[in-house]
């Protein structure tokens, strides 16, 4: 499985996007940082990602910015934790930045 | 002899002269080449703007990419891959980049991900 991280604002760069274009299942995304922003219900990006792929975001970064509450359902939060095991689980990682 | 059994995919996104990365990018591949550890290249993002044929770097006082950048099949770089959307989405003609390439769909750009035991992107 590959771990793809993106840290920027689906409203400001394009490495979402970059990101989506060349992911495939089977594979895992972490938005982080700024990154969590496209994982509100508001964010239109992660729509036409395929099931398959896992969705995750991490959850201080999420509550540090007052979205946790907007959530996709898509998403998964994860805590630091939840992040050191999901790229245990990861043989190869991306980071789009 | 090639001892070396993991093979390595570098994911070049970033442009030409905005950072260090384009550079360190290429210092990395360049020395990973020399000790014959095979590796795939894939420029995606504004990563395609660095084969952009014509650069003249020295205008902004930098050295020039676009030189080093022709070398890399003779450092036995086998496949230097470009994302075709990135491409067009740029209105870059393959046939006028600076060295030959291998256009890829997005499909088969996102296999390479699994196809490789290493990742590292710039």
């Amino acid at each position: 499985m590959v771990l793809h991280t993106v840290c920027h604002s689906p409203y400001q760069h394009g490495a979402l996007r970059q990101c989506l274009r060349l992911i495939s299942a089977p594979a895992a995304l972490l938005l982080m940082e700024d990154g969590v922003y496209a994982a509100t219900r508001a964010a239109a990006e992660l729509v036409a990602i395929e099931p398959a792929i896992e969705i995750y975001a991490l959850q201080a970064d999420l509550d540090a910015r007052g979205i946790s509450a907007t959530l996709n359902p898509r998403v998964t939060p994860i805590d630091d934790r939840g992040f050191v095991e999901l790229s245990l689980h990861c043989a190869r990682m991306q980071a789009w930045y | 002899m090639n001892v070396h059994t993991k093979t390595l995919l570098v994911v070049i996104n970033a442009s030409p002269y905005r950072s260090t990365r384009a550079r360190d990018a290429l210092d990395l591949v360049l020395t990973a080449a020399a000790f014959e550890i095979p590796l795939t290249l894939l420029f995606c993002g504004d990563g395609v703007f660095q084969l952009v044929a014509d650069q003249r770097a020295a205008a902004i006082g930098h050295k020039d990419l676009a030189a080093t950048l022709p070398v890399l099949p003779l450092y036995d770089v086998k496949r230097i891959c470009v994302e075709q959307a990135a491409l067009a989405e740029r209105d870059l003609d393959p046939a006028q980049l600076l060295l030959p390439v291998e256009v890829l769909g997005s499909a088969e750009a996102a296999a390479l991900f699994h196809h490789h035991d290493q990742i590292l992107s710039f």
